[in-house]
């Protein structure tokens, strides 16, 4: 276990080394999560009680979703692993005497908490301070809160879980950036990161709610505002345990094949 | 050196590397098929998102999806010729810069000639869809002022994109890193410009014309293309982007003059 961990700093540490690349990111975020407010805004004046989250709830959602971005995000995935499977490095990683596919999870785990922990903190304060409209709101109970920790990191389990099963498949193809930015088009689509998932009409998200999309970031975000309580609340919980162990398992069956025939590419 | 030959030599450009994609030509579907399911998936956000309503701030569901339709159009297009501009970061990294001051010949066109990506077209069949729907149902009066209203937006959304690309390479003189600073104002406008820009209120709509004069070629166009204005001047708006582009050629320009290679 020691090992894993220690991969897990090595990547924490590196993650702290941009500070500049930070400050950016701070102030493109708090654009983007304010000009999504307004939208929501304009649309709550007319149509407050018709809409299926109330609009504080939406407002929390939008910035949660910012302050926590590189938890629940698919496309910025861990570009050291992709750089390793086309470049042939991955041989390197074959050599250690450690399972790759625990080494890359807790690599993956490792990066993004360093980089979330960095930029969620900057984020929340300055959603705390914004003007009353698009001011961001405590969590609706102790209770909540607690939970909302919790399912954020299942929700971050689900995800890593699932990028790694991305990678193994990228041991299949030689061009791996079109399957990925194919799926991570998707993912974030099913999420619930382009509009939150109440939105969607009912038919869709009873689909969409059997796929393990719908238990990354919307169930933390939700329990976070109350838009998510009581039974509902538990079993997304129980579905987020269920599809963490499905998606790592299915991951290490994949490992297991992809190491039956692995083919280096590049030396 | 003449017009003519400038837009041979473009062209000679786009086909190598039009040639060099298609080299890979899985990796060239994909990228198309992947791109087109993101914009794909905003344009079902958007009729999502519709399901539950009838309009925000006046504008229907067809009016948005046209707006929607023109940015991704205008930016689309602004990143397949632009994107010379969006990597030139790593161009003077390399020290790629130095060669380019060496030859007799446009520094621009050499630096938008190093890439084509027609790969980036995916979005287009989205924008298509919508600007279909968008259309079909919409009171637009069609005759030449409202087509060319239309074009303008799309030809004037592009300029409007490639001078912001052209603004952020420049900044890369002076920074050599990638800043990415603009972002805000190109990704971010892409994204958000699907409404118009009035629903965001008046501290924006300002910025949106004083600043990056965005609404030249979105809100003030589009009054007059949807009829909710009889201002006929409003459609020749976008003609005022050429004045943003002058400007941020002379930053460009600043930009050169001051370069100091930092590649090896």
């Amino acid at each position: 276990m020691k090992k894993y961990y220690l991969f897990f700093k090595l990547r924490f540490a590196a993650g702290v080394q941009y500070r500049m690349a930070s400050i950016t990111a701070l102030t493109t975020q708090l654009i983007w999560g304010l000009m999504e407010c307004l939208v929501y805004k304009v649309i709550a004046e007319t149509y407050g009680e018709y809409l299926p989250m109330n609009y504080t709830s939406i407002v929390a959602y939008i910035w949660l979703k910012e302050a926590f971005l590189v938890l629940f995000n698919t496309w910025n995935t861990d570009k050291d692993i992709f750089g390793m499977i086309m470049n042939g490095d991955v041989a390197y990683e074959l050599c250690r005497p450690f399972s790759v596919y625990s080494m890359w999870f807790s690599r993956s785990v490792g990066g993004r908490i360093s980089e979330a922990l960095l930029r969620c903190f900057p984020v929340l304060l300055c959603a705390f301070l914004m003007p009353k409209p698009y001011k961001m709101s405590l969590p609706v109970s102790g209770g909540a809160f607690g939970l909302f920790l919790l399912t954020t990191i299942l929700g971050m389990g689900i995800t890593v879980a699932f990028c790694t099963l991305v990678y193994m498949l990228c041991f299949f193809t030689i061009s791996p950036k079109g399957w990925k930015m194919v799926l991570v088009g998707a993912v974030d689509f099913l999420s619930g990161n382009i509009i939150p998932l109440p939105f969607f009409p009912a038919s869709v998200l009873k689909i969409v709610e059997w796929l393990p999309f719908a238990y990354m970031q919307n169930v933390p975000f939700r329990i976070y505002c109350g838009d998510m309580v009581g039974e509902e609340m538990f079993l997304a919980v129980f579905k987020q345990v269920f599809w963490l162990i499905v998606l790592i398992g299915l991951g290490v069956l994949l490992w297991k094949r992809v190491e039956n025939r692995i083919v280096v590419q590049g030396g | 050196m003449g017009i003519k030959k400038t837009v041979t030599l473009y062209c000679k450009y786009a086909s190598i590397c039009v040639r060099s994609l298609m080299q890979y030509k899985v990796s060239f579907v994909l990228m198309i098929v992947a791109r087109f399911i993101i914009s794909f998936g905003e344009f079902l956000a958007i009729t999502f998102l519709f399901s539950g309503f009838e309009e925000i701030k006046g504008y229907t569901y067809s009016d948005i999806l046209l707006c929607f339709a023109v940015i991704q159009i205008s930016f689309v297009l602004a990143e397949v010729f632009g994107e010379g501009f969006q990597v030139f970061s790593g161009t003077v990294k390399r020290g790629e810069f130095d060669r380019m001051l060496l030859r007799p010949c446009s520094l621009i066109l050499q630096v938008i000639g190093t890439k084509f990506e027609i790969e980036r077209t995916g979005p287009l069949i989205t924008a298509g869809i919508m600007l279909w729907i968008g259309i079909r149902s919409s009171q637009i009066q069609w005759n030449v002022l409202t087509i060319w209203t239309l074009i303008a937006m799309i030809v004037g959304g592009t300029l409007l994109f490639i001078g912001l690309f052209m603004l952020g390479a420049s900044f890369c003189f002076y920074f050599i890193e990638d800043t990415s600073l603009l972002n805000v104002l190109t990704y971010g406008a892409k994204t958000h410009g699907k409404y118009p820009i009035d629903v965001y209120g008046k501290g924006i709509m300002g910025f949106c014309t004083y600043i990056i004069p965005y609404t030249l070629i979105q809100y003030y166009p589009l009054q007059y293309l949807l009829g909710k204005t009889t201002q006929w001047q409003f459609a020749f708006y976008p003609v005022g982007i050429i004045i943003f582009l002058i400007a941020c050629y002379m930053v460009w320009r600043i930009g050169v003059r001051n370069y100091r290679s930092c590649g090896s």
